[in-house]
């Protein structure tokens, strides 16, 4: 017989959540640190990592002694495991894996460029990083705009091919690069509508439908390429760039100023459009609506708002921001258009937006770290002396961080819960 | 009610609101004319806070920005004016479903309606939480509301109703007035005499079939669902299991037919430990499965009756053998089942999916106690099911006891399970509070329900 002996409510049990990404991540910081701790003692005694960075006019050195660092850096990256394998409780996670991550990232970098005559030119990189993330802010952005409201978009890099395309053709034909930039804008956006069109009116299942509509913006814009470009070069494909755009006063900050506020417009555009995405998916009725839309439609259904029309415009404003994205492959530096010329970009993207959980800012430290290890690898893999390992895995390795991203490395990942469920009434 | 809440359109008629023809294309055209709806299934937005669904829209806006502290005032407003208690912070995945209940009727409020439409509100509440929804709706009733309450609980009808009317097969077959005896509203929704009480000879149990000790087992989000359980079922029983839904009684069932994994604890049917079997194995040792949602967990919709009927046993003889499978046989077998199991139906061939709620839920009923067993697992057998159905199962179950089959009922229909039970176990937060005796009085379980338990309550128990 059950007896119980309690006046009070009976307390709840006491739940611990024991989360198996904090043991994934303990353990890939132990990894971490094993790794570095390998690189710190193989690394002679005596090395300096070298940093370069542009400072008012000269550029100032820095030396790092190599050995010491990469060794705090094994030793920071051990506590972090120790610390998130002993406390399974989500409290540490996200400051864990952040410190672990950036610690090997230095404990790599240091380790890479510890020989002589060998230097990292900061500025540089970290503008490059920028520079390779710019696409993915904006095609991430593009995700986020669908995803939140229900709507899986696979096709972002086919609106990047065909943004790239327009922007280019239209860039040339007027010798204006806003006029390309407006015409990329539109090209996805057609994109985004024939998307709309198919998986919301149409119900068809919306990553097959991704995947075609990626196919047939590769096929139509290398037939174009090859019927209207490839003939007439000078006159369909050499297109202008958006400039750079100095903000008077800013800019003159030592240091900061001219990697900050010295920038290709579409920085401007792509950081403007983060904080109007986040500003007004948390805090705007327009995003409210959309969030109750991708969470659960027959509530937002039931509540007198039109399920459908809500997607169908998200989906086209994505349309346009990743058109955007694509135009900046050819106008953001006077870059020809060419087959296939985004490379999976805006498949990375899609990853982009997993690991920054369907939320613009994180859309945007996503891209940024992309990018990072994307100018890291080029960097490295174009060194003098040569890379310390092979430039493939090297050039593997942006591919190898989506794969952990994805695969949930970077904290619970929980799309929208109606993202790519049609809605129909019953 | 989907179509007076505009959420389906009407093929024919008209529906007058204050003696003036609506046509309501989409809820939006509901709530101009001031009609508001509290949905079976709730239409709350899990992620969101309280304040953030109330407002949903009909968002108040400063500028272009959501004023959420105007949400806020407005939800504190009416929870103090009609004593519906509920923090506009909270977020709404976190609250027990009846404060959720509770969102959904100020947000109903909120659209400040005449006329309130309650779909079975009352399904998912602790007997205390029906008694506090039945005085909200009196406050609302003297405010001058008026309200449409659906549900298929004759007590709560008679409890609260000024006028109640009977619809059976989407037509009203007759009017009442509260002071209407229960058995002849039951006669009036099913067109026949039904019995409400289960007539049953005192168990004989025997040897135990389910021997349960400090079982855990976790939910989907990983919290422990099942919390170092304890249960024993013995043959010719039918031990109930009564407690809100969302209990962890989802999870216990599933965790018996090997569903789910267990954390830990032990299992033993039959005396056989089948903690880490295979559900395969547990389906073969002689354990039937009545899932609680037959949608999803009970049958092939796109197949038909007849092979719905051998989804556990197609590749036995006599259905089949070797690769093959003998269909012959399984339609002899299903014509036969349809006729013992009263299956209203064209023909054994007809996909299930086509079937009324209750006779989709024959069939699983058929196929699980067409065949000898040691141990059936019932849960919810009855949800979303017509009473003459109700009536069938019922007698069903109690036969298959008396055959010497040990029962776990799952239910969160208190009356069926103390209708049904010999042994009344009162499941609270993964655990069993008590095992009472289905004559104990309806508040002390709900009290238990609820998870509040007393040293008086507990001596005054019969032996187990």
């Amino acid at each position: 017989m059950t007896t119980l002996a309690t006046t009070e409510p009976a307390a709840p049990a006491a739940v611990k959540i024991v989360s198996g990404r904090t043991i994934g991540v303990g353990v890939l910081a132990l990894v971490f640190a094993g790794l570095s701790l390998w690189m710190g003692l193989k690394v002679a005694s005596g090395a300096q990592a070298v940093f370069k960075t542009y400072m008012i006019g000269e550029d100032v050195e820095l030396d790092v002694p190599a050995k010491p660092v990469i060794l705090v850096m094994a030793v920071l990256c051990l506590a972090v495991g120790a610390l998130l394998l002993s406390d399974r409780t989500a409290k540490y996670f996200a400051m864990g894996a952040s410190v672990a991550v950036i610690a090997f990232a230095i404990a790599f970098v240091c380790w890479s460029i510890a020989k002589p005559g060998v230097f990292l030119p900061v500025t540089a990189t970290l503008n490059g990083a920028l520079f390779l993330a710019l696409p993915l802010i904006l095609g991430s952005l593009c995700g986020v705009l669908c995803e939140r409201s229900g709507v899986v978009n696979v096709a972002i890099e086919g609106q990047f091919l065909v943004g790239a395309f327009a922007g280019a053709l239209i860039g040339t034909i007027s010798a204006s690069a806003w006029a390309g930039l407006i015409a990329g804008a539109a090209a996805g956006c057609l994109i985004g509508l024939l998307l709309a069109v198919l998986a919301i009116r149409y119900l068809v299942d919306q990553v097959v439908l991704g995947v075609v509509l990626n196919l047939l913006a590769l096929g139509l814009t290398s037939f174009l390429y090859e019927r209207i470009m490839q003939r007439a070069a000078e006159q369909f494909n050499s297109p202008p760039k958006l400039g750079n755009w100095t903000i008077p006063g800013l800019s003159k900050i030592p240091v900061i100023g001219p990697a900050l506020f010295d920038q290709n417009i579409f920085t401007y555009i792509a950081v403007a459009l983060v904080i109007i995405v986040y500003v007004g998916l948390f805090h705007t009725r327009w995003g409210l609506r959309t969030r109750a839309v991708g969470e659960h439609p027959a509530a937002a259904d039931s509540v007198g708002i039109r399920v459908n029309w809500v997607r169908f415009r998200n989906v086209l404003m994505g349309g346009l921001v990743a058109g955007v994205g694509g135009a900046f492959f050819t106008i953001g530096s006077a870059i020809a258009f060419n087959k296939n010329m985004t490379v999976g970009k805006g498949f990375i993207a899609l990853a982009v937006l997993i690991v920054g959980r369907w939320n613009p800012l994180g859309a945007l430290a996503g891209a940024l770290l992309f990018g990072f290890t994307d100018q890291l690898q080029i960097f490295l893999s174009s060194m003098p002396g040569g890379s310390p390992i092979p430039s493939q895995f090297l050039s593997m390795l942006p591919y190898v961080v989506t794969i952990f991203a994805v695969a949930g490395l970077v904290g619970k990942v929980r799309a929208p819960a109606a993202d790519g469920v049609p809605y129909v009434k019953s | 009610m989907n179509v007076l809440y505009g959420l389906l359109t009407p093929d024919s008629g008209e529906i007058l609101i204050d003696g003036v023809p609506q046509t309501f294309h989409s809820p939006r055209d509901a709530l101009r004319a001031k009609v508001g709806m509290v949905h079976q299934h709730f239409m709350l937005v899990p992620v969101f806070t309280v304040a953030e669904n109330i407002m949903l829209g009909r968002e108040k806006t400063s500028g272009v920005l959501l004023s959420r502290a105007a949400a806020r005032a407005e939800v504190r407003e009416l929870s103090e004016r009609y004593g519906l208690d509920v923090d506009p912070d909270a977020v709404v995945e976190d609250i027990p479903v009846g404060v959720q209940q509770r969102v959904e009727i100020i947000k109903a409020l909120t659209s400040d309606c005449d006329l309130l439409i309650l779909d079975e509100p009352t399904a998912v509440l602790t007997p205390a939480e029906i008694d506090e929804l039945l005085d909200v709706m009196r406050t609302l009733r003297a405010d001058g509301k008026s309200i449409v309450f659906i549900t298929h609980k004759l007590k709560e009808v008679k409890a609260i109703a000024d006028k109640i009317t009977v619809v059976r097969r989407g037509r009203i077959v007759g009017t009442a007035e509260p002071t209407t005896g229960e058995d002849e509203l039951a006669a009036m929704m099913v067109g026949r005499e039904v019995s409400l009480t289960v007539d049953k000879t005192p168990a004989r149990p025997g040897e135990p079939v389910l021997e349960i000790a400090g079982l855990s087992v976790l939910d989907e989000r990983g919290q422990r669902a099942v919390d170092g359980l304890d249960l024993e079922v013995r043959a010719g029983e039918i031990l109930g299991i009564a407690g809100v839904q969302g209990n962890g009684q989802t999870e216990l069932a599933e965790a018996i037919m090997s569903l789910r994994p267990v954390l830990t604890g032990t299992i033993m049917v039959n005396k056989c430990p089948a903690t880490r079997s295979k559900t395969r194995q547990v389906i073969d040792s002689g354990v039937g499965y009545v899932p609680e949602d037959r949608s999803a967990d009970g049958l092939v919709k796109s197949f038909s009756i007849a092979e719905n009927l051998v989804l556990n046993q197609y590749d036995k003889p006599p259905y089949g053998s070797g690769f093959m499978i003998n269909p012959k046989m399984i339609n002899k077998v299903a014509e036969e089942r349809v006729a013992e199991y009263d299956v209203r139906t064209p023909s054994a061939r007809t996909p299930v999916g086509t079937l009324s709620g209750g006779n989709q839920q024959k069939v699983i009923v058929a196929r699980e106690m067409s065949r000898k067993l040691d141990l059936l697992i019932a849960a919810q057998p009855t949800r979303g099911v017509d009473v003459g159905s109700i009536e069938f199962i019922h007698k069903r179950i109690v036969a298959e006891r008396d055959t010497g089959t040990g029962v776990l009922l799952i239910s969160s229909e208190l009356d069926e399970v103390l209708a049904l039970s010999d042994r009344v176990a009162v499941m609270y937060r993964g655990r069993i509070l008590d095992i009472v005796s289905p004559d104990t009085p309806r508040e002390k379980i709900g009290r238990l329900m609820a998870g509040l338990t007393d040293d008086q309550a507990a001596s005054k128990e019969p032996g187990a």
